[in-house]
This record gives C-alpha cells, structure tokens and sequence, in this order.
C-alpha cells in the first residue's frame, strides 16, 4: 500500500484536483448566468423586459429556477425503460463536464499570489504527519491539463454525448420522443464530420493536437498590429474554417437556426418530452455545458484563446481575455435564436453533407496547399 | 501493486463484467451498451499503455461512431427480446466450456513468457520530441507516413472501395418510381371525364 502512496505525484493530484474543483464552479456558474442571459437578451430583441423581478435585474432568477426544479414533481410515465431512462441524464451532463480540463484558461507558470504561504503550510502538515512532501505552490499553469491528443478527447467526449440523447428518445416509449431522439442524434453525428474536418485547417499550421500549444502559437503580432490568430492564418483557409466551424458547432448544440429536434412546435419537445424536474434541468444544463465547450473551442483554436494585449507582463490578464472571447460567443449563439428562424429536417441535413462537408475538405486542401507554400 | 495495476485491474473488471453482460442480457439494446462499456474500458487499457492516440481514436471511431449505428439500427428496427428457443444443438454447450480454457490456458502462456520492456515514463511538460515519445500523435503521423505509407494508401482505397459497395447497394432507382407515379396520375385523368359524365347524368 505504502508504495501506491509513494507512486503518487501529489503536487499533480492535490493540484489538478483543486484546479478541476475551482473551474467547474466556474462552469456551473457560467452556464446558470447563460440561461438567464438568453433569457434577458432574447428579450431585449424581442422588444420586452425579460426576468426582471428575482434579485437586482433579475440576477437572482438562476437560483429561483434551480429551486423551482429541486421542487417539483418528479413524474416517471409508467411505459418507460426504467433504467435507461433514469440514466440517459447523466449520459449526456458527465462527458460534457469531463472536457473541461482541457481548456486552457490562461498561460503556464502564472504565479500564485499567496502561494508560498500555501506551500509552507501544506508542507508543515506534511512533515507533522511523517512524510515528505515538497510541494511548490508558487506557481500554477492555468489549465488542469495539457495532453498530447486534447482536441481528440474533445471530439471522443462529444461523441459519446450523443449517446444519451439516442438513449433518453428510446427509454421514453413515445412517438415525439423516438422521433426527436433519432432525428437529434442523426444532427449530431453529421455535423460532427463537417465540425472535425474544418478544425484541420487550423491544425496544419499549429502542427499539435495540444490546446495549450496551440494557444502559445497564437501570441504576437503581424506590423505590431494584427494578431496572429488562427482565423487568420494561412488566409483564407482560416476564415473559412471558422465559418465551417461555427455552423457546424450550432448545429451539433441542437441551437436555433438548427433545433428542429427539440422545437415545440413540431415534436413537443422532442427527446426530453417525458423528462419532468430534475432530469430536464440536466438536460438543460448538459446543452448548455455544451455550448460552453464549443464556444471555448471556437476561441481556443480560431481567436487566439487567452492571448491579447499585455499578456506577458500580467499572466492573468489572459483570463480576462479568454472569458471575455468565450462570452462573444456565447453572446452570438443567443444572438441567432433571437434572429434566425428554423432549418426544415430535410435542408439541415442536406446542409450538412451537401455542403458544409465538402466545404470543409476543400478547405484542408486550400490549407494545404498554402501550407506548404507558405508554412 | 503500483497505482497503475490497481487501475488495470478495475478497468480490466468493468470490461470482462460488460463483456459477460452482452451475452447473458436479452434485451439487444442492453447489450450494445455493454459493448460501448467495453470499448470505453479498452480505450482506457491502451492509456495505461500510454497510447494516447489509439485510446482516443478508440472513442471516437468505435464507441462514438460505429456503435451509434448499432444503436440506431437496434432502435429503428424495434429489435425486441429474444423468446427463448429450445437448443438445436446441445452439444455445443459442453465444447464451449473446455474450448474456453483452453484459450485462457494459451493465453496465461503468452502473458508469462513473453517479455516486453516497460516504457520509460516521462514528464509531459519537459520539452521532449513529441515525434520520438511514445503514443503521440507526432510519433504514428511519422511513422504512418515514412515506413507505413503503402499501408495507409491502400487502406484507404480498401475504404473507398466501401463506400462504393455500400451506395450501390442503398440506391433507389429514382427513375423507376417517378415513373409509377405518373403512370397512375395518367390513369386517373384518363377515368375522370366517365365519371363527371355518369354525374351530370344523374
């Protein structure tokens, strides 16, 4: 036993697991706060106050909703397979939550204001309690990790998230539900061809598969002036691999313009009509926790992540930046369910293999070819 | 007993108990979400074998794509549980228990005799080659493209000629149903004015 615990890099361990525990509250706050944001701004473009009353401007309302589904009832339809239907949820929230320690918030070795005080402390326990910990807290990279192969576990995660959604449209043992469930997961996994092929673009001149390397390559600027972001690189294999992307990343959300799948007017409300209380908050949660992941995608790789002006000197300016990119586009997502009216199932599947797919392969060819001119 | 036999040993758990449950379980959707159970615990087999790479193509090719169409054929067919049928063949019952040890008999063999190295673990964030580590992106992309080319273009013609085979096989004959439909629209004009006729007469 005592050569498990001598195997362990506590360093790695205590920090990861205090890094993880500290960003997805910051996730589950971000996602509450985007739900009441929709909420006000889809108001505001439809000419109307939205929820206003709850707390200060309505600021409270994240809590009152949470509390509303804590409370109500929790209604299982009888036909239902139990146990498939219990789970599909969590299918959907768990792979969700799982990307987000690949995101990189912000630079390497950043230091720690208070951190010494924090080793000091932690190593003295240690040594009271007999062992020999040499921790270093003094300075952190602001990310939890950086694998080799971070945007494929990104794209493995989404994957598997379909599954829930297949799962919750079955378990329910009803006609919307089917419905919704097959044509919402048939969205997914076709959008998700014309989602992973339009990253290769970027990938040609970033040549890793790391976030966070891929971030650092983005630093500096052409004539001091435009940044070296990735939606500009390689022009115009880089803008077009971000239109490619931001699509198909809509698509592959279930959002407006492409939410037939779950719209009310047409299937109720698709997989999660039989879903009451707690259950549809996850749901919710886990659409919303998505959003999150491809927006902070769409920063990472196209808009240059946490980099921006005066970076170096004050490493955690970059989280201001990375925060302030990811709202843009969270902000756009709401933007369109305000604007844009609905894709018909036909043309949105037609859309996405038709079109959007071989887009995104002229596209590597076009990145290609001026990567070896340019690169 | 390192952290990383206790991790194999629960993972290689979770997957021999999945494995079982595909067949012991009626209900076909049951056992693809064993199925997709064991590919995930495979995947996180190959990273204790620090092949990142693999584990995540792993995920996405396996449990995230060809298993979703399982899944959806499982669903759209209505694929009910099996009743239970009498054995037509009883003696394949009592070969199958002999035939199985004898394949984890072979197995014990090869795992006790053969003696690879263990690789060498390194620390990600120092700056080494990602192209000579082991199980990176960099390394396969290298390899697949110097030593294992001619393997990875006929792969890919293998693929293609899938693709054809299976479009051929799927395709409607557009001509022929547009066709039936004007025919029958034809037919219909054609009865019409005997009709209006016998009416007016009335």
């Amino acid at each position: 036993m005592s050569s498990i615990l001598n195997s362990i890099d506590l360093q790695f361990i205590l920090g990861s697991l205090i890094k993880t525990a500290v960003f997805w509250i910051c996730i589950m706050i971000v996602v509450a706060y985007t739900v009441y944001a929709e909420r006000r701004v889809l108001a505001v473009i439809q000419n109307r106050l939205g929820p206003n009353r709850v707390g200060w401007q309505g600021l409270l309302q994240p809590f009152a909703d949470l509390i509303k589904f804590i409370f109500k009832e929790d209604i299982i339809p009888l036909a239902v397979n139990k146990a498939l239907y219990l789970i599909a949820p969590v299918v959907v929230l768990v792979p969700a939550m799982m990307v987000l320690i690949v995101y990189p918030f912000g630079p390497r070795n950043v230091p720690l204001p208070g951190g010494e005080v924090l080793s000091n402390m932690l190593n003295n326990l240690g040594n009271s309690l007999g062992y020999d910990w040499a921790l270093d807290l003094t300075h952190i990279d602001l990310f939890v990790s950086n694998f080799n192969v971070g945007l494929l576990y990104i794209f493995a995660l989404t994957g598997l998230g379909v599954y829930g959604i297949v799962i919750a449209g079955w378990a329910s043992n009803s006609k919307y539900s089917l419905m919704g469930g097959l044509r919402s997961s048939a969205q997914m996994i076709s959008y998700e061809l014309a989602l992973s092929l339009s990253v290769v673009a970027v990938l040609i001149p970033a040549g890793t598969l790391d976030l966070v390397k891929i971030v650092e390559m983005q630093g500096g600027a052409w004539f001091g002036i435009i940044p070296k972001w990735n939606i500009l690189a390689l022009f115009p294999a880089g803008l077009i691999a971000f239109v490619v992307y931001l699509i198909s990343a809509i698509a592959e959300t279930n959002r407006v313009p492409f939410d037939l799948p779950e719209a009310e007017t047409e299937l109720v409300a698709g997989f999660h009509t039989e879903y009451s209380a707690l259950k549809f908050a996850l749901f919710f949660m886990g659409e919303y926790v998505n959003m999150t992941t491809v927006s902070v995608l769409a920063t990472t790789l196209f808009l240059g992540g946490w980099q921006g002006p005066f970076v170096g000197t004050y490493p955690w300016l970059g989280l201001v930046w990375f925060v302030g990119k990811v709202f843009f586009f969270l902000f756009l997502y709401i933007w369109l369910r305000g604007t844009l009216p609905r894709f018909r199932y036909d043309q949105l599947m037609n859309f996405g293999w038709k079109i959007l797919l071989p887009a995104a392969l002229v596209n590597i060819v076009i990145a290609a070819i001026l990567g070896v001119l340019f690169l | 007993m390192e952290t990383i036999h206790l991790l194999f040993l629960a993972i290689a758990a979770l997957a021999v108990v999945s494995a079982f449950n595909i067949i012991l379980q009626r209900n076909p959707i049951y056992s693809a979400i064993g199925l997709i159970i064991v590919l995930c615990c495979l995947a996180g087999l190959f990273l204790t074998l620090y092949a990142q790479f693999i584990a995540a193509i792993q995920i996405i090719v396996y449990a995230g794509a060809i298993m979703v169409l399982f899944v959806f054929v499982i669903m759209l067919l209505n694929v009910r549980e099996e009743e239970s049928r009498t054995d037509r063949q009883k003696y394949l019952k009592f070969l199958a228990a002999p035939l199985f040890l004898a394949l984890l008999a072979e197995v014990a063999v090869v795992i006790r005799y053969v003696n690879m190295p263990a690789p060498a673990i390194e620390d990600p964030n120092t700056a080494v080659d990602p192209s000579q580590s082991l199980g990176t992106v960099e390394s396969i992309a290298h390899v697949m493209f110097t030593d294992f080319v001619l393997p990875f273009e006929a792969t890919s013609v293998l693929i293609l000629m899938a693709i054809v085979g299976a479009m051929y096989l799927a395709r409607r004959d557009s001509g022929e149903g547009a066709e039936k439909i004007e025919h029958a629209l034809a037919i219909e004009a054609a009865q019409a004015p005997v009709e209006t006729h016998d009416d007016a007469g009335h």
